[in-house]
């Protein structure tokens, strides 16, 4: 039988990592294809080398028996695949209508769209995803559902072969869910072929036809969908060796609580989250992309707002307090994005780890640099910033460790007693990330807190005393350390 | 109601502003009056409806005050040194064609932010522009006021030319591919990359766009004038941006009309400009009041930016 896709031997690496690994897999026309693994697998990667966004580095992939190298995301539309990603590729300030055929609208005989025309081929593509709006709504007005409805239409509208839907759900509420399913059955039935990408396991078991499971750049596993079962494909996703990566703290937690959360909810966002976390504890918050995690860290930080519970920090209540209020109570916030918003990726080490504690180092609106200069080589000598021969030195030119190491050195000159570390080894290598959990060991030690969010499970389990796990902005688990099991994780998380 | 008071806030300023110079000046409510006006608003609405193109891509030309001005000041060169007239108005074009895509090749080529590089090219301009009429006024020959006070099927000259350039830019944003995807840019660069959008064309082109149209906005100044000043254009951008944004247009990209918007925006602009002569206001007063409207505009735009996003938060669970 002829496959609509096959990929062949795939590999592809950033900066001399490889992220996939000989990876082959194939769909026919008509077939639903499941693609699972943890967050960091390599399935963003895959799904980027068959939509032309990156290119492979070996290996090749055929479309219905012809070679098939996309070099832009354009060129991947005109051979016929088509995405529908879990950020939506529309526009919210254009009509449904012009969001199903930009760039290249009907035109008529003069050069100008022909309204009417784009109208009624936009009616019969809503028909086809049964979504009944008027073509001419803005896109702003739909609900997500909808949204998504509209971008699958367009995908149909540029006569996709090849559909690749990653984390459809992810925004969806289960009628709407229901409503995707049907109409993806719907389109199998009509000779689409369908790669469906997706954290809930039981979704993928329901849809499709084969399976995938993707670890570590390589395939875990794959083959039709009755040789699975929700056990194995968590097993075939974790599967993996626990590295004498994580050294051991000396002490354990204080019984003596520095941060209170209390019934945290903001409507969309996060519901009832309380917990504590003692002096001298590393805390883990797992859950899936899209949890809520980073949004979690932000409330707690005082970037966004919440509209009922409470914070406490130290005793003090700090829910009303703006984040600058917060650092100056003992509260620093790691970001999950430390070019964009950890760093001054331009200025030097030394400015970069002076930014925090600055006004520590002010005496009557006067720097005293010297001893600002002092304090700062300290601490990044503490935290072994490499690669730079002078803190002099701008922290672009750094790796990705050593700049993390930096951001440390930041929050570290001002002595936190709570540190929300979010993604802190995301991008870092292996010899960095040992010096940044000893980092994250010596803080508890002395007798700080930790929130640590990270989407890779062995960390967690390797550094947390206790583990939360988020899922839709609740909480659903809770562990000890002597009860990490990663199934269960998984499947709190899961859902 | 907080939604459709800054929605509808320019229009209820517009109304409240007529109360009271009609109040204030009876002769400000009369038809002879609102042409004055119309004809008045003519060079700011023009130069307006050029930065409203950038404007929805989420840039900004400062450049415009400036561009009217070189291209005033080639033109009166050539006029006065008895150069026909279709060559003067044929540089006009020329001169903003050239500096638009000026702006555009530093702005898409060299991926110079737009504040930075119009900013230069207002003080390059206004500095050329002063060496090429050596920092004189340039008092121009009778012809060139005739055109300023011709008629073309009973519409005054300027009024004719904001007519066809507003409803030609109209027409380009609502029913054109090109304008459509303007719109796209300016909501997100990056997702109009990913869906096949040629972002650097629109880019450079609505920048070109903004140059031509200050340059014909200068033309109909010269031409209601009749002489080309050092000051000629002089801070015409913040009218510009002023009009565009009290329209609805977004500093931030993606928001925004020519019609009714922009114009109706320019349109107030000039009714508060001529409501203050008629009521014989202090003129200490213009740039108090000017700055108001500025203010207020952009404070608008906040406002309405603000309200937009609250409605895009990224929902994690579906709300109760």
């Amino acid at each position: 039988m002829n496959h609509l896709l096959e990929c062949s031997q795939l590999e592809k690496g950033f900066s001399g990592v490889a992220v996939l690994r000989g990876v082959s897999l194939s769909l026919s026309a008509g077939k639903v294809l499941g693609l699972v693994g943890e967050n960091g697998a390599g399935k963003s990667t895959l799904m980027n080398l068959l939509g032309g966004v990156l290119q492979p580095d070996g290996g090749a992939m055929r479309l219905a028996d012809e070679a098939y190298a996309p070099k832009s995301p354009a060129e991947a539309t005109r051979c016929g695949v088509a995405f529908v990603h879990q950020e939506l590729n529309l526009f919210s300030n254009l009509s449904i209508a012009e969001n199903l055929f930009v760039p290249a609208f009907p035109k008529n005989a003069f050069g100008f769209i022909d309204r009417a025309a784009m109208r009624r081929r936009a009616t019969e593509l809503l028909q086809a995803v049964e979504l009944e709006v008027a073509p001419d709504r803005l896109l702003e007005s739909l609900a997500p559902g909808e949204r998504q409805l509209v971008e699958i239409a367009k995908a149909l509208g540029q006569n996709a072969r090849l559909m690749i839907l990653d984390e459809p759900t992810s925004s969806l509420t289960s009628r709407e869910s229901e409503r995707l399913f049907a109409l993806i059955e719907r389109l199998r039935a009509q000779g689409l072929g369908m790669i469906y990408i997706s954290h809930v396991l039981s979704d993928v078991l329901r849809l499709c036809d084969d399976i995938v499971v993707l670890r570590d750049g390589a395939i875990a596993g794959s083959g039709a969908r009755a040789e699975f079962t929700t056990e194995r494909l968590i097993t075939l996703m974790v599967g993996r060796e626990l590295q004498q990566l994580y050294p051991i703290r000396k002490q354990a937690p204080r019984d003596e609580t520095v941060l209170q959360v209390e019934s945290l909810s903001q409507p969309g966002v996060i519901e009832s989250i309380s917990f504590n976390l003692q002096r001298g504890e590393v805390l883990g918050l797992a859950g899936l992309m899209g949890a809520g995690r980073t949004e979690l860290a932000r409330i707690l930080f005082g970037l966004d707002s919440f509209a009922t519970g409470s914070l406490t920090l130290n005793g003090e209540s700090i829910g009303a307090l703006a984040p600058r209020e917060r650092v100056q109570r003992g509260l620093a916030f790691l970001t999950e994005d430390r070019r964009a918003e950890g760093l001054l990726m331009d200025a030097t080490i030394a400015d970069n780890a002076a930014l925090v504690a600055l006004p520590q180092f002010a005496r009557n609106a006067l720097i005293e640099s010297e001893r600002l200069a002092a304090a700062v080589s300290a601490m990044t000598n503490s935290v072994q910033v490499r690669g730079a021969t002078s803190n002099a030195q701008a922290v672009r030119k750094l790796s990705g460790g050593n700049q993390q190491k930096v951001v440390l050195a930041k929050w570290l000159l001002q002595k936190p007693s709570v540190f929300i570390l979010d993604e802190p080894t995301r991008g870092v290598d292996v010899g960095a990330r040992a010096e940044i959990y000893r980092i994250i060991n010596e803080l508890a030690e002395s007798g700080a807190g930790v929130l640590m969010i990270s989407s890779e499970l062995e960390e967690l389990i390797g550094m947390c005393d206790r583990m939360l796990v988020l899922r839709r902005g609740e909480l659903t688990a809770s562990f000890a350390r002597a009860e990490f099991d990663r199934e269960q994780i998984l499947r709190a998380a899961l859902g | 109601m907080k939604f459709i008071f800054t929605r509808y806030a320019p229009l209820i300023l517009f109304a409240a502003l007529l109360a009271l110079f009609g109040w204030r000046a009876p002769r400000f409510l009369s038809g002879a009056n609102f042409l004055n006006i119309l004809i008045q608003s003519a060079s700011v609405a023009i130069v307006a409806t050029g930065m409203t193109f950038v404007l929805l891509t989420a840039g900004i030309d400062l450049s415009v005050g400036s561009v009217m001005f070189i291209a005033a000041a080639l033109a009166g060169k050539l006029v006065l040194s008895g150069q026909p007239l279709w060559l003067a108005c044929a540089a006009i074009v020329l001169t903003g064609i050239a500096c638009g895509a000026l702006n555009a090749l530093f702005i898409t080529r060299w991926r110079i932010v737009p504040f930075i590089v119009t900013l230069a090219t207002l003080y390059a301009g206004r500095g050329f522009g002063l060496w090429l009429t050596e920092t004189r006024a340039l008092n121009l020959p009778e012809s060139i006021l005739r055109i300023g006070t011709a008629r073309v099927a009973g519409l005054p000259f300027p009024v004719l030319m904001l007519v066809i350039i507003v409803v030609l830019a109209h027409f380009t944003l609502t029913r054109t591919s090109f304008g459509r995807q303007i719109y796209a840019t300016g909501n997100d660069a990056e997702t109009a990359r990913k869906a096949g959008i040629n972002v650097v064309r629109v880019q450079f082109a609505v920048y070109v766009i903004s140059g031509l149209c200050a340059a014909l906005g200068g033309l109909v100044a010269v031409a209601q004038l009749g002489a080309v000043s050092p000051t000629f254009g002089n801070q015409r951008e913040f009218a510009a941006i002023a009009a565009a944004v009290l329209g609805g247009a977004s500093l931030f990209g993606g928001r925004g009309h020519v019609l009714p918007g922009t114009f109706i925006g320019a349109l107030l602009i000039q009714t508060v400009e001529s409501g203050l002569v008629m009521m014989n206001a202090d003129p200490y007063l213009y740039p108090l009041v000017m700055s108001a409207i500025i203010f207020v505009a952009v404070w608008l735009d906040s406002v309405r930016r603000e309200q937009w996003q609250r409605g895009q938060l990224r929902r994690i669970r579906p709300a109760t």
